[in-house]
């Protein structure tokens, strides 16, 4: 009989340590279909969780399943989870082509089968052009994207990518970002981990924030947003009216503070209470007292979320 | 992400694993081994270790035209086979071939895609051994039968006579046989030291050792040395001279019917074990 649990990813108090050095300690997680970003500074457990995950280190304590399958059974396993390392080196003397032809006749695919897949996923990366060149040869960007059109090439449901943007250029950086998205919306379930947050930012379904080997906050950004009630929430508004504006905020208690910007055509708002905060606005429009061309939360993002949690600047491009 | 136009969806095939798909793995990893590992100009020196007694006896067999007995090369050949092949180049060529097979992945950080493959590991081991022995048979094979080609091919008539109407083609056929077990027997032992150990060389240097104060090791201790059960099938007796002879304990020969099989299950008990670590490895390049 299938379980819920057969179509999540499943962490039970996962705790993995190398000696006495902590990997990650006491992990409860579930992850669901779509994108999923794990997000944390260098140490913080992102790559453990991953290679946890994915059987290439085994918990200290505690189990993961991955719809329903560990990695003590790679025959199943691994028909289902493609894994896009950050280890960047390959067998000597292949050509991208023979890298993933080879790694698919693992699966028991036929010449043909195999041959068909590999153009396949070559061509979801872009990478048929230099196909039949030599690893050694490729950039950093491409050798990255090889190998994500390796770890795609057996049609996995689960797709762990850690750092699958390093190296890429901007062009290469945004194919990828579109590859990620498209496949969280076909049902995959598509775990990242990346430093480049604001790209992140824009497709993940769900983010899961980790510090020191521990999850420090997971679920949907905003969400998590939310709950980080010691910031108040940045708000921003383009107006007519921006003094106005700031006059009628100030004379609520949940404003921390509103600040008119330099073009006097919109302000900065504070508020320890967004839903109140737009209660108002709409009420302020509905008097037409002034026009509103824009309002934007200029602070619900995953780098905010990190700067607040985690406590340092976490963005990079 | 379709998998439209192809004949078996792969999650129906790991429905389905069985004999077939650990076949065509095992074909695979061997193919993939063979390619990567072997027949490469990085394995120079396995070659040199394989041919260097080859080319030392056609030189010999160049400049000694007509001056040579048929007795002192056969006792010749057979001290080359036992205390270069066999206790030299073979364990050292063994020693290269084998524990590089994991060991040698680790360090060039790519073992981690044989693991995110869906072949258990013991296939893997299975996999990588048969290409190692593959790879050792036909580099020390071919290198034992030229010597042995280069060694009676100059004698003229009376070589020709002992080859194909006395003993010298069961010799062959046992030099090769010697060779093969050495090959596995020494390759099961390296390729589980690859696995156990970072620095399998400290090892490696140990099992040297072991091997080479075999003649003077108390019989029981005799059986707990893989040259134990290959100095039986050599076909022609080397004997011990000088002070070497003084320490030599003299233990009754293994039967070969005891020797062969039992090589075989030293190794495949090797095997087993470096299965069930290979289970637990985990991958931590950073570390090695």
């Amino acid at each position: 009989m299938a379980h819920a649990t057969d179509r999540l990813i499943v962490f039970e108090n996962v705790s993995k340590f190398y000696g006495d050095v902590l990997g990650v300690n006491r992990i409860n997680l579930t992850i669901g279909p779509g994108v999923t970003s794990l997000v944390g500074p260098n140490g913080s457990g992102k790559t453990t969780l991953m290679n946890l995950m994915t059987g290439l280190i085994w918990p200290t304590k505690g189990y993961c399943r991955v719809l329903g399958l560990t990695a003590h059974d790679p025959e199943r396993f691994f028909r289902v989870v493609g894994y896009c390392t950050q280890f960047d080196s390959f067998a000597k003397g292949l050509t991208g082509r023979e890298f993933i032809y080879d790694s698919l006749r693992l699966y028991g695919l036929n010449a043909q089968e195999a041959t068909v897949r590999t153009n396949e996923s070559l061509e979801r990366v872009n990478m048929m052009d230099a196909a039949d060149r030599k690893v050694a040869a490729y950039s950093k960007g491409m050798r990255q994207r090889v190998r994500l059109a390796q770890s795609i090439s057996h049609h996995p449901k689960v797709l762990v990518l850690d750092e699958p943007l390093n190296g890429l250029d901007p062009m290469a950086r945004a194919e990828s970002m579109a590859l990620f998205s498209a496949l969280g919306k076909e049902g995959l379930h598509v775990v990242i981990s990346s430093h480049i947050l604001h790209e992140v930012d824009r497709i993940s379904d769900q983010v899961i924030l980790l510090n020191s080997g521990y999850v420090v906050a997971e679920g949907q950004i905003h969400g998590v947003r939310d709950e980080v009630k010691e910031h108040p929430m940045q708000i921003m508004v383009r107006c007519s009216n921006p003094g106005l504006l700031a006059a009628k905020l100030f004379a609520q208690d949940h404003i921390v503070e509103a600040k008119i910007h330099d073009d006097r055509k919109g302000l900065l708002a504070r508020t320890r209470d967004a839903d109140r905060f737009y209660s108002l606005l709409h009420q302020i429009v509905l008097e037409g007292e002034l026009e509103i061309d824009a309002v934007a939360p200029a602070d619900d993002d995953v780098n905010s979320v990190y700067r607040y949690l985690i406590g340092s600047e976490g963005a990079t491009v | 992400m379709s998998a439209e136009g192809l004949a078996i969806p792969l999650q129906e095939k790991a429905a389905g694993y069985s004999w077939s798909l650990w076949q065509a793995q095992l074909l695979t990893i061997l193919r993939l081994e063979l390619k990567r590992n072997f027949f490469r100009l990085r394995g120079f020196w396995v070659y040199l270790l394989a041919f260097g007694p080859t080319i030392i006896i056609a030189a010999h067999a160049l400049t000694s035209r007509g001056r040579c007995n048929l007795e002192q090369d056969t006792t010749i050949l057979a001290g080359i086979f036992q205390v270069f092949y066999l206790r030299l180049g073979i364990f050292f060529g063994c020693m290269g071939i084998f524990t590089r097979l994991f060991r040698g992945e680790v360090i060039e950080k790519s073992l981690h895609y044989y693991f995110l493959a869906p072949v258990r590991r013991e296939i893997l081991v299975l996999g990588k051994f048969l290409a190692g022995v593959t790879a050792a048979i036909l580099f020390f094979g071919a290198g034992v039968a030229l010597s042995f080609i280069f060694m009676y091919g100059h004698i003229g008539q009376a070589g020709r006579q002992f080859v194909f109407n006395g003993p010298g083609l069961g010799h062959l056929g046992y030099y090769l046989l010697a060779t093969a077990l050495a090959c596995i027997g020494y390759g099961a032992l390296f390729l589980l030291m690859g696995i156990v150990f970072r620095n399998p060389i400290i090892p490696a240097v140990v099992i040297l050792g072991w091997e080479s104060i075999d003649n003077v090791l108390p019989a029981l201790l005799k059986k707990f040395s893989i040259i134990f059960y290959l100095e039986p099938l050599c076909p022609v007796e080397v004997p011990v001279e000088g002070i070497g002879a003084l320490f030599t304990v003299v233990a009754d020969p293994v039967p070969v019917y005891i020797a062969i099989p039992g090589l075989l299950c030293i190794s495949g008990l090797l095997l087993y074990y470096a299965a069930r670590k290979i289970r637990s490895m985990e991958i931590s390049y950073g570390t090695d």
